[in-house]
């Protein structure tokens, strides 16, 4: 038996990324970024708005093509001029958007399903049985004949979960899930993130929540004008009084939600 | 000797066209009233049961005429969303040499009236590739061709006013573009696209009437050839344009039908049908 919070190294990472640079309109968005991320593990990228967080994500599965820089997945290099590599690598790559993204003219079985059925090719029976399998996993199952415009923030979101789940992804990128949430929606969302971490999904989050970080995250990147300025485990980097631009910055976050208050 | 008869021809062209003040009055001397008031004082009003009889008389004839105009539009509409659908999609998707090509097209389409259009095709550019089609076949080319212009920007401004996130999240899901672009982002463009398609419907329906200048035997010729003939103008171009009311209204109703039909439940409600 495996400790739960244990973290699997097997030698090489799941996902590597070695030194990715991104300039956008003549502005350097991103500069150098290199990261290990090993099967498992939870990774939480902090810092202010406009610091990449976002684009870095984005960078990860080519939705925004890196200038420099390679991607690894499982030890390989993905090859984004290759279409069908893009793709197929794109396929194990699961990703969470701010703002959900679902697809509205689909109803939240079919949002799950289409995947499957347009990118894997299965039967419309298989496809459907799986996305209920996934709807289920994140506490919809109930919820699978409406159509987004007629869930909830919290409930479009993990249906925006279960879609990527039923990907199969290696890895998933989530751009701050829970950002445009309504503050009493953001719980359901992040149980259903938790549960991923614990059940051993390797992730790589965008986040503010820093209660939920403080618990789960393995490591903590800090990013301030593309740049990873900081890194390290939560209990080192937001330690009071360790004098870490982490620790400060997420200070101020706590003192303006106590202000809100 | 080419000059002298061009100088004719120009001259005959002035006896008869009008002068700048009958512009306002009696512009044309052929008209069948000016002619009956030379002949014979003022022009005898038909009786109202002589209109009745002309109209029941040559009603079949007319209604014919609307199975014409109805293939017409429905050929139309059908080639333009044929043509339409892809040119839309070329020019929001496509790289710039495509989008400059659609572009051009749809400026050359929308830049011209359909009259001009109708005959520079039918009589000009069908006759110099050989393309030997009959006035019917050539009026729902043109109309097809037009209203593909007109359509591809209906669907264009459909697909641009999309959440850009969603292609971005089929694309994160590891669709091409190509599947997400016919499974996620069209399904969504044509239903917004309903509400000016019906505008499109409505206006090449009537314009669907110039195909009367090629010989296409739809409402407007057979009621032409009919008023032409029995000078019953008033009822026989009333009875065309009854046809037209009717057959805008129920096109209208139909879309207005699919329109709620393929509505997605939870977004706002567009009224009563």
């Amino acid at each position: 038996m495996a400790t739960p919070e244990s973290v699997i190294t097997s030698g090489t990472p799941i996902l590597r990324l070695e030194n990715i640079g991104k300039t956008l309109g003549g502005k350097r968005i991103l500069s150098d970024i290199s990261m290990d991320v090993d099967k498992g593990e939870l990774k939480v990228l902090i810092g202010p708005s406009g610091a990449g967080k976002s684009t870095l994500l984005q960078c990860i599965n080519y939705l925004i093509p890196p200038d420099e820089g390679h991607i690894r997945l499982e030890g390989r290099v993905v090859d984004a001029a290759r279409k069908s590599d893009l793709y197929a690598f794109r396929q194990q790559v699961g990703m969470i958007f701010q703002d959900f993204n679902l697809f509205d003219h689909l109803d939240a079985l079919n949002n799950v399903s289409i995947a499957l059925r347009k990118v894997r090719g299965m039967s419309r029976k298989a496809a459907a049985e799986r996305a209920m399998a996934e709807l289920e996993r994140v506490g919809l199952a109930n919820r699978a004949t409406l159509y987004p415009a007629q869930l909830s923030g919290g409930q479009k979101q993990r249906v925006a979960i279960a879609r990527a789940l039923a990907m199969d992804p290696k890895v998933m990128l989530l751009d701050e899930p829970t950002s445009a949430l309504d503050p009493e929606l953001v719980g359901e969302v992040l149980a259903v993130i938790r549960d991923l971490a614990r059940g051993g999904m390797t992730m790589v989050m965008a986040s503010h929540q820093m209660d939920f970080t403080r618990a789960l995250a393995h490591e903590i990147l800090f990013m301030e004008r593309g740049s990873i300025i900081e890194r390290g485990s939560p209990a080192e980097l937001l330690a009071p009084g360790s004098g870490t631009r982490t620790a400060d910055f997420c200070s101020r976050l706590t003192d303006l939600c106590e202000e809100c208050s | 000797m080419v000059t002298a008869s061009l100088g004719m021809s120009v001259r005959k062209v002035r006896e008869i066209s009008c002068r700048l003040p009958d512009l306002f009055w009696v512009c044309n001397p052929l008209r069948p009233g000016a002619q009956q008031q030379k002949k014979g004082g003022a022009a005898r009003p038909a009786s109202m049961l002589e209109s009745i009889t002309t109209i029941i008389e040559a009603l079949p004839y007319i209604l014919e005429g609307t199975l014409v105009t109805v293939a017409t539009v429905f050929g139309a509409m059908a080639l333009g969303l044929l043509l339409g659908v892809p040119m839309s999609v070329a020019q929001v998707y496509g790289t710039l040499p495509v989008r400059l090509a659609v572009g051009f097209y749809v400026w050359f389409f929308r830049g011209m009236p359909i009259l001009v259009l109708l005959l520079l095709f039918y009589f000009g550019l069908f006759q110099l590739i050989g393309l030997n089609l009959s006035a019917f076949a050539a009026s729902c080319l043109v109309l097809g061709m037009t209203s593909a212009a007109y359509q591809s920007q209906i669907f264009r401004g459909a697909i641009q006013g999309l959440p850009q996130g969603q292609l971005r999240a089929a694309r994160a899901l590891g669709m091409s573009d190509g599947t997400a672009i016919r499974s996620i982002v069209l399904p969504q463009a044509l239903r917004l696209s309903i509400p000016g398609w019906s505008n499109e419907y409505s206006i090449l329906l009537k314009d669907s009437a110039l195909a009367f200048v090629l010989g296409t035997p739809e409402i407007m010729a057979r009621t032409h050839f009919v008023a032409s003939r029995t000078y019953e103008h008033l009822p026989l171009y009333m009875t065309a344009g009854a046809l037209y009311f009717v057959i805008t209204l129920i096109g209208l109703k139909v879309l207005r039908r699919l329109e709620h039909k393929l509505h997605i439940p939870g977004y706002a409600s567009h009224g009563p049908l």
